[in-house]
């Protein structure tokens, strides 16, 4: 296993500029993911690190070899394919012994490598079948099997979960983080589905616009998002945005929604809105599951209507209306309310975000 | 699928009848070429058109081309038709192989790397198709015989490579465009180099492909005249085409027989052979029809 090291890596596609200026280390045995919209530019970074692209700048290395001219075959990584990519001419088990006949390994280890992978996997039964035979899942690991049985030094995954239904890709998802985890296998992992990446990243990587907008741990890019982008990226239901206006002075405060309503700011945030704003107008935001809502008015509590609520079981999610606004929040579900109904709602202090309307950067 | 057993008895014969007239009506001249070789002079021209059974199939027009007779014929001396049907076999065989070869490989290269100029290339490949074969024949022929191309195997061979390369590059190109590059890709990940990767893993996949294309490339070689008669008219690399028109004029006149036995022997591996690959056939023309 290896650590994986990318710096200033720029990659383009005639005038489009797919990745730029990228700097990134993933850590052995680390589990990174690469999190971002489609076009976002993770599957190419993914690219350019197995070598099926070449970039137009910057260096990679696996381990401490820079492998920027090395060719695929010699970067000793694997690679999981969103369709799966099996060779439709061959067997399960000849699309698994495939990279050993490469290496000229003996027949009797390689027979003995395949069978190993396929217990690992449960695939034993499935060794003779085509791939055509085969149904999504069983592919999916059978791809797994190809990519696992020569113990590459780095694995890449390119979205190998999306084309299974979602019972299916639920399990898929805790049984290859525990794959991952039995390996002690360096991975990177590209998805657009921000619930693949929160439970299965060590470290989650939020990519727009072929640069990295953060890079840390899903407690991090949950609870503490660097950018506008990634709050309201990660989550679901998305982070609550609403445009805010700062008004400093003997009791700084934020007024939120044009205006109707004021949130007082304590000491700690007026001092971080003054180091680091570029103006007066911000983005507050909040997420659904840091309001509390009350049926009556009280201190810092904000006057707002029912418009919709949605019980989903183990929660109950509520629509409100904040003046033109739709506010999103989680209660309990023995909390319930009717259309129209008043009700008073109340965000956590240490849970709020501010960004800055210009630079979308977090303030805090 | 609500209809009566009735109607849909009704509809399977009323299709049935209709493929049979259809079969009739485009399988008809190869029926009476192929009787007239099995007639006599007199019977080939009765003024009543004599079908099966109507008169007694004799050999001897395949005996005189084959051969099987002493002396010279009409058909020319003992076994000479069997070398110009050698001659056809090498030439339509070897453009074939060389067309498909050459022409796969630069399918490939255009389907898969970024080219500068690509669908300008691509076009100007399929404009060497644009010309009718008359228009060129005169400066072929002068070329041909400065290089003493005229007359050889290899002269109609390589012609026909030439003819048949564009058609090889467009088919293969769409083949190629359909099967996915992450077989490749993979392949490559999986410790192969790029010419391996095509070798093992899309050669394989685009065989229905090849089949179908090579199919139209013998078809093509096997059946051309024009530039035969003109280059290749001498008997050491002359094909069948030209040998049989050369053969038609005698002087009793024109021996249908010998011309109808020629023919049948002649279409006859082109059958076979395109029998033989029906199943890949049927799969590469329909290939890419359908979006996956």
């Amino acid at each position: 296993m290896a650590r994986v090291t990318v710096e200033k890596l720029t990659k383009k596609f005639g005038d489009v500029v797919a990745v730029r200026d990228l700097d990134l280390q993933v850590e052995d045995r680390e589990f990174m993911v690469f999190l971002g919209p489609s076009g976002c530019g993770k599957t190419t970074t993914l690219r350019c690190i197995s070598g099926l692209e070449r970039p137009e700048g910057g260096t990679i290395r696996i381990g401490d070899t820079v492998v920027n001219n090395l060719s695929p075959a010699v970067r000793d990584i694997a690679m999981v394919f969103q369709f799966y990519a099996l060779y439709p001419h061959m067997s399960a088990g000849d699309n698994i012994a495939f990279p050993l006949h490469a290496r000229r390994m003996p027949g009797n280890e390689v027979q003995r490598r395949v069978n190993e992978v396929a217990r690992v996997l449960r695939i034993e039964h499935l060794l003779q079948r085509r791939p055509r035979q085969l149904s999504g899942g069983e592919q999916q690991r059978v791809a797994l099997g190809r990519a696992m049985v020569r113990r590459p030094k780095v694995f890449l995954m390119d979205e190998p979960l999306t084309n299974l239904d979602a019972k299916l890709r639920s399990e898929m998802r805790a049984e290859l983080k525990r794959l991952q985890k039995d390996l002690n296998a360096t991975t990177v992992y590209v998805t657009h589905d921000q619930v693949e990446a929160m439970s299965m990243g060590d470290r989650i990587g939020v990519m727009k616009q072929g640069g990295i907008e953060q890079i840390g741990t899903p407690d991090e890019v949950y609870n503490h998002p660097a950018s506008l982008f990634v709050a309201g990226f990660v989550g679901s239901p998305a982070m609550n945005f609403v445009p805010a206006e700062y008004r400093d002075g003997a009791e700084p405060s934020l007024f939120l929604a044009d205006g109707a309503f004021a949130l007082p700011v304590d000491d700690r945030w007026a001092t971080a809105i003054r180091e680091r704003a570029t103006g007066n107008t911000f983005t507050f935001g909040i997420r659904s599951e840091d309001i509390a809502l009350y049926t009556e008015p009280g201190q810092d509590r904000i006057p707002s209507e029912v418009y919709v609520m949605e019980p989903l079981g183990d929660v109950n999610l509520f629509d409100l209306k904040l003046g033109e606004q739709i506010i999103k929040a989680k209660t309990l579900p023995n909390f319930r309310l009717r259309i129209g109904d008043r009700v008073w709602l109340q965000p956590d202090h240490d849970k709020m975000h501010l960004f800055d309307a210009q630079t979308e950067r977090a303030i805090f | 699928m609500y209809d009566t057993l009735w109607v849909r008895i009704t509809r399977a014969t009323l299709i049935g009848i209709g493929l049979a007239l259809a079969i009739i009506f485009f399988l008809f001249p190869m029926y009476w070429i192929t009787l007239a070789s099995f007639k006599t002079k007199p019977e080939i021209l009765s003024s009543i058109p004599l079908h099966l059974f109507q008169f007694t199939p004799n050999l001897d027009n395949y005996r005189s081309i084959l051969g099987l007779t002493t002396g010279e014929t009409e058909a020319g001396t003992p076994g000479e038709y069997l070398g110009r049907l050698l001659n056809s076999i090498i030439i339509a065989g070897g453009s074939t192989v060389l067309a498909v070869f050459f022409g796969t490989l630069t399918a490939y290269a255009m389907a898969r790397f970024r080219i500068p100029g690509k669908s300008d290339i691509m076009f100007y490949i399929l404009s060497s198709r644009m010309l009718p074969p008359v228009v060129i024949i005169i400066p072929v022929f002068l070329m041909f015989t400065q290089l003493g191309l005229k007359g050889t195997h290899l002269g109609l061979t390589l012609l026909y490579t030439t003819v048949n390369l564009p058609f090889v590059v467009w088919m293969m190109k769409g083949f190629f465009d359909e099967i996915p590059h992450e077989y490749e890709d993979a392949a490559m990940l999986d410790g192969y180099p790029r010419i391996q990767a095509f070798f093992r893993v899309t050669l394989p996949n685009a065989w229905p492909g090849i089949a179908a294309t090579a199919v139209f490339c013998i078809i093509v070689a096997w059946n051309e005249y024009a530039f035969a008669f003109i280059l290749n008219s001498e008997p050491y690399a002359q094909t069948v085409p030209s040998f049989i028109a050369s053969k038609s004029q005698t002087s009793a006149g024109i021996n249908w027989g010998i011309i109808a036995a020629m023919s049948t022997l002649f279409v006859l591996p082109v059958l076979v052979f395109t029998f033989l690959v029906r199943n890949h056939l049927l799969r590469g023309v329909t290939f890419g029809a359908v979006r996956r």
